[in-house]
Parts: C-alpha cells; structure tokens; sequence
C-alpha cells in the first residue's frame, strides 16, 4: 500500500493483499475474496473481479485473496458426475481455508457461492459464504457506495438474467434486484425471470462441453427474450415456451444502449456471445453487477 | 339383505385387492438406497400442509390451478358422500348422514355444485390434452400409447362417476316428489334434472339403484385402477412431498464412501469405517458409486416416481427440452417406474410402455437385463441436463429429477468412465492445473497485475 494518501481524482495502484502475506504478518482479514478460476483466468470477467476490488478498496473492506492457493471448488467436477475429483478439490481448499481461520466468503461466482456455502459444511468447511450481490446490496443499504460520481445510467434500460445457482438453487432474486435499482435506469422483467428464469445453457458443466443435438442452443434462446424484453417486441415475447405467468412485455424501446445484467461467469460468456451471434453487441452490453456499480461510483481508473 | 351382503363382499374384495397392490408398491419403492428421511417433522409437516394439500406449487400456473382445485375439492368432499354410501350400503340404512340436518343440506348442495364443476374442469382437461394440437406438455415422447390412454381413462371415468352420481340423486328426487315426500337434502343440479327421467315408479326404483351401484362401484374400480395409472398422485403426492428435500436446491448430496476415500488419500492416519456387512455378517458387495440402475437411486426417488402425474411441467420450462434436446425430466421420471415394475412387481393393469423410435431409443428386446441407464434413459439425455434445477422448481408435488440425472451421470463417470471426452480433458485441467481451463496455476493471480482505482472523496484507504 502506498504510504500516501492519494488526493481525490487521483489514480492509485492496487495491491491486492494476498492470504498468505496476511497469515505471515499475523493479520487475518475480516472477509476472504474468492476469486474463482473464471475471475482468475477469463480474460472478460477478470474485469469484473478487478471492478470488485475496486469497490472492496474503495469502502475501505479488510479483505484478503488466496492468490495462487485459491483452486477450483469442483463445481463442475461435481455437476458432471464426478465426485471424486470434486471431494479432492473440496478437501484441498478446505485445508487451505480452514488452516488460515477463514470464517467469512465473499465470491462473485454463484457456482463457487454454491458449492462452497451449501457442499463443503459436509466435508468439514463451514464458513459464512456470500455472493456479491448480497454484498453489494449491503454497502449500497449501509450506504458506503452511494452510486453516483460515475457513469450514469438514468433511463438506460437493463434487463437482470437470473443465474440458476444463485436463483433456485440458493432463493437470491431480490439482491441483484435491489443492486440494479440503486442505478436509477429503466428496469425490465424477461417473461421468465425469478423462479421461472431460463438457464443461460452454461451449468452443470455445459460450459466445457457442446451441446446435444438440438434446434437452438439455450443461450441463443435466452438472448433472444433478453433482446426481445430491451426492446419491447410483444410479439416475440408471447411465443416464448415454458412461461409460467404471464406478465406484460415492456413497451418499444431503442435497443441502443440497453444492457443485460448478469451475476455469474458463465452466464456472462453465454450472453455476450448470444449478443454476438444476434450481431447487437454494438448496441447492446453484456455487464456484471460489480462492474456497473463500480462505472457508476467513478471509480474505474 | 342379500344386497347388503353383496356391498360386504365387494367393500372387502376391493379394499383387499387395493391393499395387496400397494404391498407391491411399497415393495417397489424400497429396493432403492437407504436414505434416513426421519427428524425435520415440523418443517415436513408445513411442507406437506402448504404444497401437497394446499396445492401452493399448482398456482403458479392459474388456469389449470383453478380446473384442478376443483376436481381436488370434489374428491375430498364427494368422498363424505362415499362414506354415507358405504354406511348405507353395509346397513341397508337409506341417506345414513340426513341426521346432520341443515348441515346434510349443505354438504348435498355443495356435493351437487362440485360435481357439476368437476364435469366441466374435466370437459376442459379433456379438451387440453386432446384438441388439436394439445397444450405442449401433453405431447412429447413419452406420452404416447399407455400413459395418453391412461390420461384419458382418468377423465372418463370421472365423468361416469359424476353422472352416477346425479342420476342416483335425481332418480331419488323424483321418487320421493312422486310420492310426496321430502328426500333429505337440497339437490340444485338433480332439480334440473327431474323433467328429464321417466314418471314411473318402478323404473325410478331401478335408475336410482342403479346410479347408487354405479357410483360406488365405479369407485371400487378406480380404487383398484390407481396403482397401475399416474392418477396414483391422488395418494402418493402426501408421502412424497412430506420426504422432499429441505435442502437448498442447488446442493447435491454428497457420497459418503468416497468422502472415506479422498479422506484416506490426505491422511493416512485416517481409519476408514468398515464397510457395512450384511445381517448374517457376511460382507455386502460394493454399492456402485451414482446409479445403473433403479435400486441404485435413494428410496424417495423411487416414492417420487410414483408420486408423478406426468403433467409435464417440468418438461415444459426444461432449458434442454425447449431447445430441441432429447432431454425430458418427465420422461425420467416415468422410466424410473417403468423399470421398477418391468424388474420387481407390476401392478395389476399397468404394461411399461417400451418407447419405440420416436425417442431415438433401439427397441428393447431384453428387458430383464434393460437397465434404467442405457435400457430407457440414455446418456445423451443426461448429459443435455444444466442443472438448472427449473424442472425441480416446477414440479408441483417437489419430485427432484435432477438427483436421478446426477445420479446416473456418476455411474457414467465413476464405473465407466464414460463422460463425453471434452469432459474428461476439463476433469484433467482441474486435477493439473486447479482450474477446468487449460491455463498454468501461475498465472491465477495475474488478474492483480497494473489494477489501478481512482480516488474519491471521501476515500477510504486501508494502509
């Protein structure tokens, strides 16, 4: 950390305080950031965990990463079917965690939230594990990010595409919500959102293998309604299968600027090549909840 | 007299065979895995109050929520009906209940209305699963031949026993008009009905007999038609929603013999637990690690097979399915009885409908040796599954078909080996590199590199 403390308007490094540094000073930090391996290595949503550390930086949070001893959680492993591979990892990061005396998590990664919240108690890691939805609607609650100085996003329209493993697998649909409110913009619903949102294609390991053979691949499906709901077209949203309430589409709007809001890696990848594959990523941006909010915090650099 | 003996012998036998079915049953669904179920009764019981006899999952669909509320009430309260007619039948007693009076009035008038809207509920089932096309989700692989009749037969014979109904209370009616009586009860529906029957007594006598015979018998039959077809939800929608999981949906159960492994593997002083022996002391063979087949999956997967009414709606919001994949959560659901009875008991009716090549299965011939993976359900079904657990949310009597999908897909990994290579190579990125990408572990923390923050006022930076 730099001695000094920048003036305001002022670009600042950030190092980011590493587990391993902490436990040799004999610190230990009040919320361990899990980075996962999409926000370690996926080079579109590393910008999303760097717009996290932002914010965390920004708030002042004592946070710590684990840096190179973070390994994947198994998720996938576990999806596929194969849980020995995903005990091992489950059984090595526990090791890792609990011999640092991690008791809380924060993630952005609702798979890694998943697995490590609701699996790892049963192999002996319990830890108060929190997805950055929840977390970002806590600081925007307690007010330690007022979102605004940024970017504004007044009357821009945003559409929220549920992740599965943070929806109906662990019942968070309001946070995300609530985070996307503070931004003041146009707000709309997909038909199938909530309980009733359709999976981007990517989970259950999907992500690293092609699809069956089918007539559409789901995230084309699921860009589709995102793109059809931005813009308003009524008629393309009544044909959509699998509705289970009916709720009025959103009226006609210019698909230029509009943005789809995503909570979770994978979704990311699957919507922005959706947005690609309709050619409307010109107009329209695939972002992660931290990124809005730290564009809309001017805290970018 | 001699009829009241006869309505002896036919309440035994009916209740006999009734019972000797759901032996089998109860047969069926406990060669699946141990699972202790027991503990949680506070929350099971709400559970069971707000879901199965509340219906609560139903309504998030309205229209077929409110055609079904209908034909739910009427079941439950059309059986206080059955009651006076079983009593009356044992005891040669006519209109056994008109003791309660006004309230006997009541519960006519409210057994006429409801019956009156089960015909019509029924008339719109009907037509939903029948116009041309159907409602989506009554079509599809598996609803062809058996479980397409089976469907249709439910709806009959409500129908038949409705009108039973009516034509015993309308025949009755009339008698008692005819010689100026007051019959015991308010009848709305059957004092629209009068005009329509005959004006002589004795032919009156025998229509009324007739309905009332009718009525109960056609009950007597359904009872006994219940085990063979889905409408068995009527009874097994209870018990299987009171042995739901209470856990977050998104975690999946955890296999304790390869915790022991994997435990043993990082410690070697860990003592793995001996395995467990049969009751004479000899050792058990291994389990299989996931499910080959249907003694493989938990016991409550099996209860939740035949909890099943193969409404489809899991099938219908199943991302998979909608985009064309061979994937339907229902038909697992459906296979998994079907197999359950193919290899232990069958039921009295029921034949396990062997789908031909419309879901792109090779005809079974072997059906002895046609397990549930690969017999009926194949792998690229299961691995079309995200997870997403949406088939999960929707079911309205909490069957979870996605623990029988990973199930399966761990005797496909663990036993076989047999994932679908791209991911075996995302199994080996995680084993060598910690990620399933196929990226160097040192680089893991480069995403730290040249990040920069602006400052704001007031900033507050940790030193």
């Amino acid at each position: 950390m730099s001695p000094t403390t920048p003036a305001a308007g002022e670009k600042r490094q950030i190092n980011v305080p590493v587990m391993a540094d902490l436990a040799a000073r004999n610190e230990s930090p009040e919320i361990l950031f899990w980075v996962g391996c999409a926000g370690a290595f996926d080079d579109r949503y590393k910008r999303v965990t760097r717009a996290f550390v932002r914010i965390l930086e920004h708030v002042g949070t004592n946070y710590a990463v684990l840096g190179l001893e973070e390994s994947c959680t198994g998720d996938p492993a576990k999806r596929a079917g194969n849980e020995f591979l995903f005990q091992m990892q489950a059984m090595t990061n526990i090791t890792t965690l609990n011999g640092y005396g991690i008791k809380k998590i924060v993630t952005a990664c609702p798979h890694c939230f998943n697995t490590i919240k609701n699996e790892y108690p049963a192999l002996g890691g319990d830890y108060e594990v929190i997805h950055h939805s929840t977390y970002l609607q806590q600081l925007i609650n307690e007010g330690k990010v007022g979102v605004s100085g940024g970017e504004s996003f007044k009357g821009r329209r945003i559409t929220f595409h549920d992740s599965c493993y943070l929806g109906r697998a662990n019942n968070i649909y309001e946070a995300p919500r609530d985070v996307l409110a503070a931004l003041d913009a146009d707000l709309v619903e997909m038909k199938r959102s909530r309980a009733n949102g359709l999976c981007c294609g990517a989970g259950g390991a999907q992500m690293w293998k092609d699809a069956e053979p089918g007539k559409k691949e789901i995230n084309i499906e699921r860009t589709e309604e995102a793109l059809a709901t931005l813009s308003g077209q009524a008629e393309a949203l009544a044909n959509l299968g699998g509705v289970e309430t009916e709720t009025s589409a959103p009226g006609p709007h210019d698909l230029q600027g509009s943005i789809i809001a995503v909570s979770c890696p994978f979704c990311m990848t699957m919507m922005s090549d959706g947005v690609k594959n309709k050619e409307q990523e010109g107009r329209v941006q695939v972002f992660d909840l931290a990124e809005l909010i730290a564009s809309a915090e001017g805290i970018n650099a | 007299m001699l009829q009241s003996i006869l309505f002896l012998l036919l309440l035994v036998a009916a209740f006999g065979l009734f019972a000797w079915q759901v032996r089998k049953i109860r047969a069926n669904i406990l060669v699946g895995r141990d699972r202790d179920m027991s503990g949680n009764v506070a929350e099971r019981f709400q559970k069971t109050l707000l879901v199965a006899f509340g219906q609560q999952k139903m309504f998030k669909r309205l229209t077929p929520a409110l055609l079904h509320l209908i034909v739910y009430v009427g079941f439950l309260v059309i059986n206080v009906e059955v009651l006076e007619i079983v009593v009356d039948g044992l005891f040669g007693t006519h209109r056994f209940l008109k003791f309660l009076g006004p309230v006997y009035d009541g519960l006519m008038a409210t057994n006429e209305i409801l019956a009156a809207l089960v015909l019509v509920a029924v008339a719109a089932f009907w037509w939903r699963r029948n116009s041309n096309p159907p409602l989506k989700r009554f079509s599809g692989p598996e609803l062809r031949l058996w479980p397409k009749l089976d469907a249709n037969i439910i709806l009959y014979v409500e129908v038949v026993l409705m009108m039973a109904l009516f034509f015993m209370n309308t025949a009755d009616l009339k008698l008692h008009q005819m010689e100026g009586q007051d019959l015991p009860g308010t009848f709305p529906v059957s004092n629209l009905l009068v005009g329509l029957l005959p004006t002589n007594v004795a032919t009156l006598e025998v229509l009324e007999r007739t309905g009332w015979w009718a009525h109960i018998i056609g009950i007597f039959l359904f009872l006994n038609y219940l085990p063979s077809s889905k409408h068995f939800h009527i009874i097994m929608a209870f018990p299987g929603v009171w042995y739901s999981r209470l856990v977050p949906q998104g975690q999946f159960s955890n296999v304790e013999s390869i915790t022991n492994e994997v435990k043993a593997m990082m410690d070697p002083s860990f003592v793995v637990p001996p395995a467990p022996t049969a009751a004479d002391g000899s050792a058990l063979a291994p389990a299989p690690f996931g499910a080959k087949d249907v003694e493989d999956l938990p016991w409550t997967n099996l209860l939740a097979a035949y909890s099943c009414t193969e409404c489809g709606r899991c099938t219908s919001v199943c991302p998979a399915n909608l985009t064309g994949k061979l994937l339907s959560p229902r038909k697992i659901i459906m296979d998994t009885r079907d197999r359950v009875e193919e290899k232990y008991n069958s039921p009295l009716i029921f034949q396990p409908n062997v789908y031909g090549a419309e879901a792109k299965h090779e005809p079974i011939t072997d059906l002895a040796n046609a397990t549930l993976l690969r017999g009926k359900v194949t792998p690229e079904e299961l691995w079309a599954c995200t997870t997403c657990n949406a088939c999960v949310e929707s079911c309205p009597v909490n069957i979870n078909p996605l623990e029988s999908i990973i199930e399966m897909r761990r005797f496909l990994v663990l036993e076989e080996s047999a994932a679908p290579n791209s991911l075996n190579v995302m199994f080996s990125n995680i084993e060598n590199n910690g990620a399933p990408w196929a990226f160097s572990p040192s680089d893991r923390f480069n995403w730290a590199d040249e990040l920069f923050a602006t400052e704001k006022q007031p900033a507050a930076v940790v030193a």
